[in-house]
């Protein structure tokens, strides 16, 4: 502790008086008390990692390797959740795919093209798609918008018969409301504000003075930010991206109500299927022993892979914010 | 031949204009296309909350929002959402107060005690890592840590949603800490205060305004959570004002569980929790808003 305190610029050199030697006691139990709550977050990630996976440790050694199989079968007490990570993997990339060019059109609208004072009130519109509780968007998904949408969904499958490549993912015959697709939809709503205010952070560090070399040069708008915005921000985009694929990956609620809850792997974007959270959120009620356990290491897998996710994506926006400061 | 003659007549009526080309069409349509990002990203928002109002607007009346969950099977006149109306308040302040004052604490040992030191660094870099760890995660530590000994309740629950609160709690405080200028502590300094009383006195009063903002948005946001509650809390439909001891319910807990139900009068129940859900969430976020403008007025 001490070693910090003496390393923090904020005390100038002369303040090491003989006071500051004997630092009274309220002041190191402050210090004490501090570095405590600095450290709780540490304490708390790696809890998170023993205490779940000792609970789930049961389907580890009843099932081995066979965790990652395709064979989920409640009855016969089969594990395996390789449809679950299948249905994570695909919603969240729907989500992202539909959710990044909607978003970074957004952050380029707020910081290269409209005036200050309407930037704010979009600002505050964008984030309310966030505030609204993933528990909402899956009300809304369930009972209004998944009825609706099946129609449509219906009639591109027909529409699409034949088609080699496009009837493979539109196709099929198990059209539902609640599917892969409209939970990966409502998720794309869902993270397009962290991923909208991430790339506009970084697009919004572009040095003014090239993009005002670019229209010296006779560039139109959109060749400025061909020619000189995304180039600066395309690294801490990338980030941003990873980081709305995190928060897709992990987002429960939503999805637990429209993906279908049917643990099935299939090309079929319309057809019902489960992710990881949803189903940990929709069968831990029910389960019990080994079936419990499963949920439990379901959720183990689920936090490794959205801390790797995590971290790559902090680590690529820290990067490519240094660097744009650094230029 | 025509317009040439006009131009050599009248020399400076010239259009000095650059004449429509592709470049300038392409321009034009990324633009418009900008805009479409925009209202596609709104139009989806408006259906939720024109739905949620419509829905949950016949529903919510005085009654609604003390009376006790009835049975699934009743007509939406029944009964109300009173007991998760109370579990949420409970449950979200509990929540505040464990992890608010926390994270104040860990955002000032980021700033004021690590520094540029690498335990400060990696605790920050941690906390902007746990900020993307799901909520349905912090429910099920809470669940091996807390609820598998200790039963279900309310202070299971705000200590989910505590994991979930107490790292953007320590980013944004840490943001507005950053933003106190280093001459008002070197002020301090000087008068010979210590540096648990500069960061007491000086340091966090100086960055009040954006700490708070800041907390009451990680309020809106947990008041919303489901995930953390499902496997803490328990469920329960009367009233239960006492977070520490037995069962409770929240209003996410009670819309996820209605949006499920066949019944024409649970689903109605459960629009009129959402409504009220979103209300609250709302009034947290523009009581944000109020004290980032209060505050930023208040620095200039």
């Amino acid at each position: 502790m001490s070693t910090a305190v003496e390393a923090d610029p904020a005390i100038p050199a002369g303040s090491a008086s003989p006071l500051g030697q004997r630092r009274p006691l309220g002041d190191r139990a402050f210090a004490i008390l501090a570095l405590a709550a600095g450290l709780l977050v540490l304490v708390i990630l790696v809890l998170i990692a023993i205490t779940t996976s000792q609970q789930a440790a049961s389907w580890f050694s009843a099932e081995g390797l066979s965790i990652f199989s395709n064979n989920w079968n409640q009855a016969a007490n089969q594990f395996g959740v390789l449809a679950f990570m299948y249905g994570t993997a695909i919603t969240a990339v729907i989500a992202v795919i539909i959710s990044v060019p909607v978003s970074i059109g957004i952050a380029l609208l707020l910081t290269e093209v409209v005036p200050r004072r309407w930037g704010q009130p979009i600002v505050y519109v964008v984030d309310l798609l966030a505030v609204v509780p993933s528990v909402v968007w899956g009300l809304w998904g369930i009972l209004v918008f998944a009825p609706w949408v099946q129609h449509i969904y219906s009639s591109i499958a027909s529409g699409l018969t034949g088609i080699p490549v496009l009837s493979t993912f539109f196709g099929g015959q198990n059209i539902s409301g609640a599917s892969f697709f409209t939970a990966g939809l409502i998720l794309s709503f869902m993270i397009t504000p962290i991923v909208t205010s991430l790339s506009r952070e970084v697009i919004a560090t572009t040095p003014s003075i090239d993009k005002q070399g670019a229209y010296a040069l006779g560039a139109t708008r959109w060749e400025m930010i061909r020619g000189v915005v995304w180039p600066h921000s395309q690294g801490g985009v990338v980030g941003a991206v990873l980081l709305g694929l995190g928060r897709a990956m992990g987002e429960t609620i939503a999805a637990a109500l429209v993906i279908g809850s049917s643990p099935t792997i299939t090309s079929h974007l319309f057809a019902p299927g489960y992710d990881m959270p949803a189903g940990i959120a929709n069968l831990f009620g029910e389960s019990s022993g080994v079936f419990r356990a499963s949920l439990l290491g379901m959720g183990v897998l689920l936090f490794v892979f959205t801390i790797v996710i995590n971290i790559i994506a902090r680590g690529v926006v820290e990067r490519s914010a240094r660097r744009a400061r650094g230029a | 031949m025509a317009v040439l003659a006009e131009a050599q007549a009248e020399p400076q009526k010239v259009d000095l204009r650059e004449p429509p080309s592709w470049r300038r069409t392409k321009n034009r349509l990324m633009t418009v296309l900008m805009v479409l990002a925009f209202v596609i990203a709104i139009v989806p928002l408006g259906f939720v909350l024109a739905t949620v109002i419509a829905k949950g607007a016949s529903v919510i009346s005085w009654s609604f929002l003390t009376s006790s969950i009835p049975p699934n099977v009743l007509p939406a006149n029944v009964g109300g959402m009173g007991p998760a109306i109370a579990g949420t308040l409970v449950i979200t302040a509990l929540a505040t107060v464990i992890a608010v004052p926390l994270g104040i604490l860990g955002a000032v040992y980021i700033n004021e005690y690590g520094g540029k030191g690498i335990l400060a660094r990696v605790v920050r870099f941690m906390s902007d890592v746990m900020t993307g760890v799901p909520s349905i995660i912090m429910g099920l530590f809470i669940f091996t840590l807390w609820t598998l000994h200790f039963q279900y309740s309310g202070l299971g629950g705000a200590l989910a949603l505590a994991c979930l609160m107490l790292p953007i709690v320590i980013r944004s405080s840490e943001e507005m800490l950053k933003l106190v200028p280093d001459s008002l502590r070197q002020g301090a300094y000087a008068l010979g205060a210590s540096k648990a009383r500069v960061t007491m006195t000086v340091t966090l009063p100086s960055a009040l305004g954006g700490i708070v903002s800041g907390a009451l948005l990680a309020v809106a946001r947990a008041a919303g959570e489901t995930a953390p509650l499902l496997f803490t809390i328990g469920i329960v439909t009367s009233v239960n004002w006492n977070p520490f001891s037995s069962a409770n319910t929240s209003l996410p807990s009670q819309i996820f569980l209605n949006a499920t139900q066949p019944y024409d009068g649970a689903q109605a129940r459960g629009w009129g929790a959402a409504l009220t859900l979103v209300v609250i969430a709302f009034i947290f976020m523009i009581a944000a808003r109020l004290v980032t403008a209060r505050f930023a007025r208040y620095q200039r």
